[in-house]
């Protein structure tokens, strides 16, 4: 890493204001270490000349003194995100070469706020997976690897290359998006931070639909504090999305602060499973103590209906997503393969263009909404979702943020995972909070006996970002987490 | 050929290597594989079922494919359904998870004039429009 891809987005942001360096160093630095780590497949787009074109016009601006929140910084984009004019393809076949004429609410946000773009970052497709795997781009390779092996580990999914990129110090920040744990577990996997906010923070106008009411934007990065710049920027009421909040965006960097005293901290013994690493369990007790060192105390909870939380993802996201991904017919945009007559073509390029897991949850999806099974499947688990709704609602009653960890394994190797319910099972502790429409964080803890990192999970009462992220702040001071994978790429 | 016996949290945690065997959720009952769900009927899908689902989902699917696919969708079937030990009597289901109302908007033209930006990625755009196969003999 060159001295200006080790700083964090508030050390850049504050040394070009300064006058330390210019944003056009900063964009050289990046667009030289993008290029330098292709071996990670973390970038599916690259695109050098709009982080040099954001950072002229940063350095123009700072003249004048009037210079917006993220002016000097490049950022990376998910590929789940519309680009005007630059490929977005959602790690898909059936989406590829597709150059959106519009622009996401939450890029166009970022670029309002400065920002200058890196490249497109790979993903699962459709956000379908936790280790980036199914992408048509194939996988990311994540930089860290285990002690004394080089063996390819995933960065988790579905924003392995949004993971990958920052943990490799080849974006200071990028966006993510979350729909069961695509934010949190390859932050936890790749040591960084990452924050899935309220559902309906973030506008999803412009994000490639995947299941609607649990997708949501956030960003990832090195540190709690350049996770709340950055959220403040992509944050904010949008008209064009429905369940947008029409709320202001709260300052959650000025208001950052790492005193927890007066705070309970709820601990849910039902995310207490028997057979997770013993590491990660010490951890999570570790975790418990640091933040009574920074005043909070903690109490235990029950979130009674935690088993089934995953189950009743696993019908409503498919469902959500074979309704959604009902607009890839090969005749608006994307690949269109021929066949026999309208049907014909339909299935054809629906067969060629989507990968084994998106078929997988489509087909899921298409059943459980099917005559004589929706109430069944899709109608049961929208009434066991309210239930797990209703278990937040009354845990927050008794505490303001919940910790556990945030997944239950350090990352794993390419290819080690084949079953489909084994890879679901990855986000255990992650989708009840997604279920629930509530914010959460993982924030980076320490290293298991491999040299792998392990994140901690903070989940917040809904519309208190503020609170998840202090108490991300007070681990991040306490954990002291500086290891950087070596650089082997 | 699945043999009736379906899987429960415990049982699937095992599959695949890395998470340690012996993982479930805590209290989890015991595997049910002699009690049916409460509420949900026991649904083993055939590849037959199969073959319809891929047409209902416009997916072009080979023989091969849809004998690889029942079990997996079984697997994964088997373990939903023990949302059926929820009870669930007198729930409504969840509609927004978050408390909102929905916007109206002034009834205004407030878009539009955007034609060929929206037929700029058609795979097949002709005249203005987009093109299909021929559907009227």
């Amino acid at each position: 890493m060159s001295e200006l891809t080790a700083k964090t987005i508030a050390e850049l942001r504050d040394g070009f204001r300064a006058r330390d360096f210019s944003a056009r160093e900063v964009a050289e630095a990046y667009n030289a270490a993008v290029a330098g780590a292709k071996a990670l497949n973390a970038y599916a787009v690259e695109t050098p000349d709009d982080a040099l074109a954001a950072a002229d016009a940063a350095d123009k601006a700072r003249g004048n003194g009037d210079l917006p929140p993220l002016a000097g910084i490049p950022l990376g984009i998910k590929d789940l995100f519309a680009t005007r004019g630059v490929n977005t393809t959602a790690g898909s076949r059936i989406l590829k070469d597709f150059k959106p004429p519009y622009e996401s609410t939450v890029s166009a946000n970022l670029r309002k706020a400065g920002a200058g773009m890196l490249g497109k970052l790979n993903m699962d497709e459709f956000a379908m997976g936790s280790s980036n795997e199914t992408s048509a781009y194939g996988p990311v390779i994540s930089p860290w690897r285990r002690k004394g092996s080089n063996v390819g580990l995933t960065p988790g999914g579905s924003s392995g290359g949004s993971a990958a990129a920052v943990a490799a110090g080849i974006a200071p920040g990028v966006t993510g998006t979350d729909t069961g744990g695509s934010i949190r577990q390859p932050a936890a996997f790749t040591g960084i931070c990452g924050i899935k906010p309220t559902y309906g923070r973030c506008s999803r106008w412009g994000i490639v639909s995947f299941a609607s009411s649990l997708d949501q934007a956030g960003p990832m990065a090195r540190t709690v504090r350049d996770c709340a710049i950055l959220l403040e920027a992509m944050a904010g009421f949008d008209p064009k999305d429905s369940t947008s909040l029409d709320l202001p965006v709260p300052r959650w960097e000025a208001n950052l602060s790492s005193d927890l005293k007066g705070k309970c901290v709820g601990i849910p013994k039902e995310y207490r499973i028997d057979g997770v690493p013993a590491e990660i369990n010490a951890l999570w007790d570790q975790g418990i103590e640091w933040l009574k060192d920074a005043g909070a105390t903690p109490v235990e909870i029950s979130l009674p209906h935690t088993k089934y939380a995953l189950p009743t993802y696993y019908i409503i996201a498919p469902a959500e997503a074979s309704s959604n991904l009902a607009r890839y017919d090969g005749v608006r945009y994307g690949l269109r393969v021929e066949g026999e007559g309208l049907n014909g073509m339909y299935s054809a390029t629906r067969a060629e263009g989507f990968g084994a897991e998106v078929k997988r949850r489509i087909m899921i999806g298409t059943y459980v909404l099917s005559a004589g099974f929706y109430d069944a499947y899709f109608t049961k688990a929208q009434k066991v979702r309210a239930l797990i709704k209703q278990d937040f609602r009354k845990a927050f009653e008794q505490c303001d943020v919940i910790l556990t960890p945030t997944a239950p394994s350090a990352a794993f190797g390419i290819g080690e995972t084949t079953d489909p319910l084994a890879m679901y099972l990855n986000d255990v502790f992650a989708v009840p909070a997604s279920l629930a429409g509530v914010p959460a964080m993982s924030v980076p803890g320490g290293l298991d006996g491999q040299g792998l990192p392990l994140g901690l999970h903070l989940i917040g009462n809904e519309l208190d970002e503020q609170t998840v992220l202090n108490a991300g702040l007070a681990i991040e001071e306490r954990a002291g987490f500086t290891a950087r994978p070596e650089k082997w790429w | 050929m699945f043999g009736g016996r379906r899987s429960c949290a415990g049982d699937l945690l095992q599959i695949g290597g890395r998470i340690p065997p012996q993982v479930r959720l805590s209290p989890l009952p015991p595997c049910r594989s002699h009690t049916p769900p409460l509420s949900a009927p026991t649904m083993s899908v055939s590849t037959e079922q199969v073959r319809h689902i891929a047409k209902l989902a416009r997916i072009a699917m080979s023989d091969e494919e849809i004998e690889r696919l029942a079990p997996e969708l079984n697997n994964i079937l088997g373990w939903v359904e023990q949302l059926g030990e929820v009870n669930t009597d007198g729930v409504e289901p969840l509609t927004a998870v978050i408390d909102q109302k929905l916007r109206l908007r002034d009834d205004v033209v407030n878009d539009g004039d955007i034609r060929d930006k929206v037929l700029a990625n058609a795979p097949d755009a002709q005249h203005g429009f987009f093109a299909v196969p021929k559907v009227i003999e």
